[in-house]
């Protein structure tokens, strides 16, 4: 808790502080809670190459990220979706001009044991499973065993991303939940151990964690598509349907201190930080 | 002079000793102070008795019946295993063991209790989890009867060394009238010592769950976490402290999640207070 506390002092600090200096030297990042680790990466590293630039970085959600763009109140947003009509017309209004960057691709991977007959579903297939609908393998062609469904925690971006996009299938109305006998586990490594240990069960979680212990399956969007595994070609090209671009939005052209830090996300060493924090990099 | 030292002195100690009721008083009410919130929107039974756990749904289902079941079977279970495991020991240590044997149980327990709980919950995951999933043929090995066994170990080094300190507090008449009137060895024990320490091995078995009860980062690694209403010993369940601990980092301050999370340190407060309580009962009884 009192971390916590700090953090947000030192946020408030930082952003006091950048106000007050409002200058070429530092610029504020904010927007989707999905990509905060990245862009914090992504800064820190940037500000130690060259010190005495500031980079400050705020979650919030990718909507905040667009109103304080189209408010004035940060230099870029980032975004775990594309902007929506609605944002572009009120940005015009106020004279900002969103220019879309693509800098990440977010690729989760659905696996299951070695051994697991099952190498291929569809998301239909997983959001019934993951619900509890579908409890035992043979039901989807596989051994008569009991599926054993393991989950991140729900303080994870993974978590409420494997949910919306998987388990609610993008519908926002939806009331749908992960079944409550799923294991929460509280890290990717962790399912990674359970997966490679137990023949039963089935996990999620960025490509980064797939090793030879694990089986990543094929998905399809429905039956009538073509299965595809989760790899990186795949993500790059938008087949693997449990995707989505990350974005960083700026005002019109960028130019100065937020040009430069932009070029360090596209760079090698920028896109190495995707790597690493278990993103999918644009650029190879 | 050496009057005011001597009173200076006497206030300060005092000063030390109302520090923990000070400050056990401030917690308590700053948990409910936080805590109290969550009963405004969910309502104090829903709360209790609720079913479902889904903190961060829109709106959120704070239901914590699953969690609060999940602790006590795991903390039952966890004192099935090392009551009487505990019990035996302080037996063996107080009364059969010879000297030299006694240092070396006395100071192999000691090194029980000096292991990190995070330590034994990695030991456990990769040992004990998948031998419980082995044996038993279930489908997961991340189960209450993990959390149990594992915890039980935790719990054994209390036990052991109240129970033994029960033993000797026993007057030594007590054991010497026994075997003059002829008992053996075994028969005094049963039926002299044993119920002669019985408030104080009670005390020690309260002070043991106790600790099993608040025990946090090895039931969060081993019992696999989901917030089900547990039928059996062998499913996984999700306890109050893992609860606490695996959410508090994310949830955003303010929030329903977030007073939630205090009412539940509100009922795990009310639990180990309640357990220390009759612990203290049973021990001043002896006395």
């Amino acid at each position: 808790m009192f971390k916590k506390g700090l953090l947000i002092l030192l946020a408030f600090v930082i952003s006091a502080s950048a106000f007050a200096a409002k200058n070429e030297n530092s610029i504020q990042v904010k927007g989707s809670d999905t990509m905060v680790n990245l862009a914090q990466a992504w800064a820190e590293k940037y500000m130690e190459n060259s010190p005495g630039e500031l980079i400050a970085v705020t979650g919030g959600g990718s909507g905040t990220g667009f109103s304080s763009l189209i408010s004035g109140t940060c230099n870029i947003a980032m975004s775990s979706r594309s902007i929506k009509e609605k944002e572009i017309a009120l940005a015009k209004q106020k004279g900002i001009d969103p220019n879309e960057i693509k800098v990440a691709l977010d690729g989760l991977a659905v696996v299951v044991n070695p051994s697991n007959l099952i190498d291929k579903l569809t998301v239909d297939q997983l959001a019934a499973i993951f619900t509890g609908r579908i409890m035992n393998w043979k039901e989807i062609g596989g051994k008569d065993e009991k599926i054993v469904i393991l989950s991140r925690e729900v303080n994870s971006g993974t978590h409420v991303y494997f949910k919306e996009h998987v388990i609610r299938k993008n519908n926002p109305n939806s009331k749908e939940e992960f079944a409550p006998s799923a294991l929460m586990l509280s890290s990717s490594q962790a399912i990674a151990d359970e997966v490679a240990g137990n023949p039963a069960a089935i996990g999620y979680y960025g490509m980064g964690y797939i090793s030879l212990k694990q089986k990543p399956v094929a998905v399809a969007k429905d039956e009538k598509s073509e299965y595809i595994k989760p790899l990186i070609e795949n993500v790059l090209d938008g087949k693997y349907p449990i995707s989505r671009p990350l974005f960083l939005y700026t005002n019109g052209t960028p130019e100065g201190l937020t040009k430069k830090f932009l070029d360090f996300t596209l760079s090698r060493e920028g896109q190495g930080i995707v790597l690493a924090t278990d993103f999918v990099p644009v650029k190879k | 002079m050496r009057k005011v030292k001597e009173f200076i002195i006497e206030k300060l100690i005092l000063l030390c000793g109302l520090a923990s009721i000070l400050f056990v008083t401030l917690i308590f009410l700053f948990l409910l102070k936080e805590g109290i919130e969550v009963f405004k929107s969910v309502g104090f039974f829903k709360f209790l008795f609720g079913k479902s756990w889904y903190p961060i749904s829109e709106p959120p289902q704070l239901g914590i019946l699953p969690l609060i079941l999940g602790s006590l079977l795991v903390t039952i279970g966890a004192a099935v295993i090392s009551i009487p495991i505990g019990i035996g020991c302080a037996i063996y240590i107080a009364e059969i063991a010879p000297q030299k044997l006694k240092e070396i149980l006395k100071a192999g327990i000691e090194l029980l209790a000096a292991i990190p709980s995070v330590v034994l919950g990695f030991i456990g995951m990769v040992t004990l989890v998948p031998l419980v999933k082995s044996v038993f043929h279930l489908p997961t090995g991340l189960t209450a009867l993990s959390g149990a066994i594992m915890l039980a170990f935790m719990a054994m080094p209390t036990i052991v060394s109240i129970a033994e300190d029960a033993f000797y507090s026993v007057p030594k008449t007590y054991k010497e009238g026994a075997l003059a009137l002829g008992a053996t060895h075994w028969q005094t024990i049963w039926r002299v010592l044993l119920p002669a320490a019985s408030s104080g091995i009670l005390a020690a078995v309260m002070l043991g769950i106790g600790r099993v009860i608040g025990e946090t980062m090895a039931v969060m690694m081993i019992t696999g976490n989901a917030a089900v209403i547990p039928h059996s010993i062998f499913v996984p369940v999700r306890t109050l402290t893992a609860t606490i601990a695996a959410e508090m980092g994310e949830a955003v301050v303010g929030s329903e999640h977030y007073f939630a999370l205090f009412a539940i340190g509100i009922v795990l407060f009310v639990i180990s207070f309640a357990i220390n309580v009759t612990a203290d009962l049973f021990l001043h009884k002896r006395q």
